[in-house]
């Protein structure tokens, strides 16, 4: 059912809004704020360390040698040491540029019909943007740990004041607010306006951009709009992590909202394709060494076979071949 | 069935394990009191009626858009009186309306500030009454 992906996960997104507002006002409020917030982390931290498992327990028998850069080879050729690794140093190397930067995306190119000749250029805009999004998510995560711990470390105050570094409005707006929204809008975009795109775009992957779209869209209208009490959600978040949780009153309903999108995200995450967070560190193209012509690598399920070898050949028959005259490696 | 690289992916699962548990571990589990807010200068004790500008639950969740507002309408409009909900006019000042009540930033403003990690810019204007005392 190509075409109607985009629309199941507008619904599903929907269905979460509207179950969270159902619940905002009801005694399952309860459910939310206490049960569920554990449920959900438990699911995410359980699935997170089961996915990685299985994918540990995968062997790869051989290195996958993707063609980057030169191979370390005669000490005279020139290699690519983070390119085309052959050391587990350049592996960790090649692996921080991918994690820290989206190295392999950085290589993104397109290709466009110039007067019926294909032409192939660089294509940045999704590693710009792709990137813009992650960094921002993960100064919205640490900004957040306000909430979990009390007194605050100061770095995180730190990081707080360098975001919202131009104190626009009151409450300040914080850059990376507006730059994650950038991010995501752009990623959600790109499949709505390439048909290329939109032909492959299932499901999951709208419903990543939409249930984090939500997320920070409730965020910005908790902070700049409908604001929350935050001390009733320090509280909140205080009682999960001290195990002494509290449903609170009167704390908003987008809050409600918010959360469920949150939980929903922590549930989902490990069954996702949002595990690229932890699939990245088992990628193979990017975690083995090329070291292909250094080491001898075993396929670990090969049969045990039953060799002769040449030493073996002519400890056998020396003597044999002596007599005959034949030339000998051993005398 | 084998797990591969076993020592790399067990570091790995640990230290996921430690960062994606850091609130739980940080605070060492220990319950943290609610910020006491004082609402007991002579000022407070002094009112008939113990009502801020607007009712409690909302100055706590807008009192920051609220003071926005008062100062455009203070700065920009020249405007120096604000109404309430329930009518009652007030004299739109920080310093007079605000603190001539909540006289002890210390023991109230801060209280919860420091509490949720919000760090207001009223007091590189402002000045302190405290601290001029």
């Amino acid at each position: 059912m190509i075409g109607q992906h985009l629309e199941i996960s507008v619904l599903a997104i929907l269905i979460l809004t509207l179950s969270a507002l159902g619940i905002a006002f009801t005694p399952l409020s309860f459910l939310l704020m206490v049960i569920l917030p554990y449920a959900a982390f438990v699911i995410f931290i359980g699935g997170f360390i089961y996915r990685v498992v299985k994918w540990a327990k995968a062997p790869v028998p051989f290195r996958i040698t993707t063609t980057c850069g030169q191979q370390s080879s005669l000490p005279w050729i020139k290699s690519a040491p983070l390119e085309s690794p052959s050391t587990v140093w350049g592996v960790i190397g090649r692996m921080a540029l991918e994690v820290f930067l989206f190295r392999s995306l950085f290589r993104n190119t397109d290709v466009a019909i110039v007067g019926q000749r294909p032409v192939y250029g660089s294509a940045k805009w999704l590693w710009f943007f792709g990137l813009l999004f992650h960094w921002s998510m993960l100064v919205i995560v640490l900004r957040h740990l306000r909430f979990f711990i009390e007194p605050i470390a100061p770095w995180i105050k730190g990081l707080s004041a360098i975001d919202g570094f131009f104190e626009i409005g009151v409450p300040t707006l914080y850059l990376s607010d507006l730059t994650v929204l950038a991010g995501l809008t752009f990623l959600f975009l790109r499949r709505m306006a390439v048909p290329r795109l939109r032909y492959i775009s299932l499901v999951t992957d709208y419903f990543a951009l939409l249930l984090l779209l939500g997320i920070v869209t409730t965020g910005l209208l908790m902070k700049h709009f409908f604001p929350a009490d935050l001390l009733h959600v320090k509280n909140l978040a205080l009682g999960w992590v001290t195990f002494a949780p509290a449903a609170p009153k009167g704390v908003g309903t987008v809050f409600y909202i918010h959360l469920s999108f949150v939980f929903t995200l922590f549930v989902w995450f490990p069954f996702s394709k949002l595990m690229h967070m932890g699939g990245i560190f088992l990628s193979p193209t990017r975690n083995l060494a090329n070291d292909n012509r250094m080491k001898r690598h075993l396929n670990p399920w090969n049969a045990p076979v039953k060799v002769h070898t040449y030493e073996e050949y002519e400890d056998e028959f020396r003597e044999k071949m002596k007599l005959a005259g034949l030339p000998l490696e051993k005398e | 069935m084998k797990l591969y690289n076993r020592g790399m992916v067990i570091a790995g699962i640990v230290v996921f394990l430690i960062v994606a548990t850091f609130p739980l571990w940080y605070g060492r589990g220990k319950a943290v009191p609610p910020p006491d807010l004082k609402l007991d200068t002579p000022a407070i004790q002094g009112l008939k009626e113990k009502l801020c500008v607007e009712t409690a639950p909302y100055m706590r969740a807008n009192h920051m858009k609220l003071l926005t507002v008062w100062r455009d309408d203070v700065v920009r409009k020249g405007k120096r009186t604000y109404t309430a909900m329930d009518g009652r006019v007030h004299q739109i000042s920080l310093t007079g309306t605000c603190l001539g009540c909540h006289s002890n930033k210390k023991q109230f403003c801060d209280r919860c500030h420091d509490y949720s990690g919000a760090k207001p810019a009223c007091w590189s204007c402002h000045i302190i009454p405290e601290e001029v005392r």
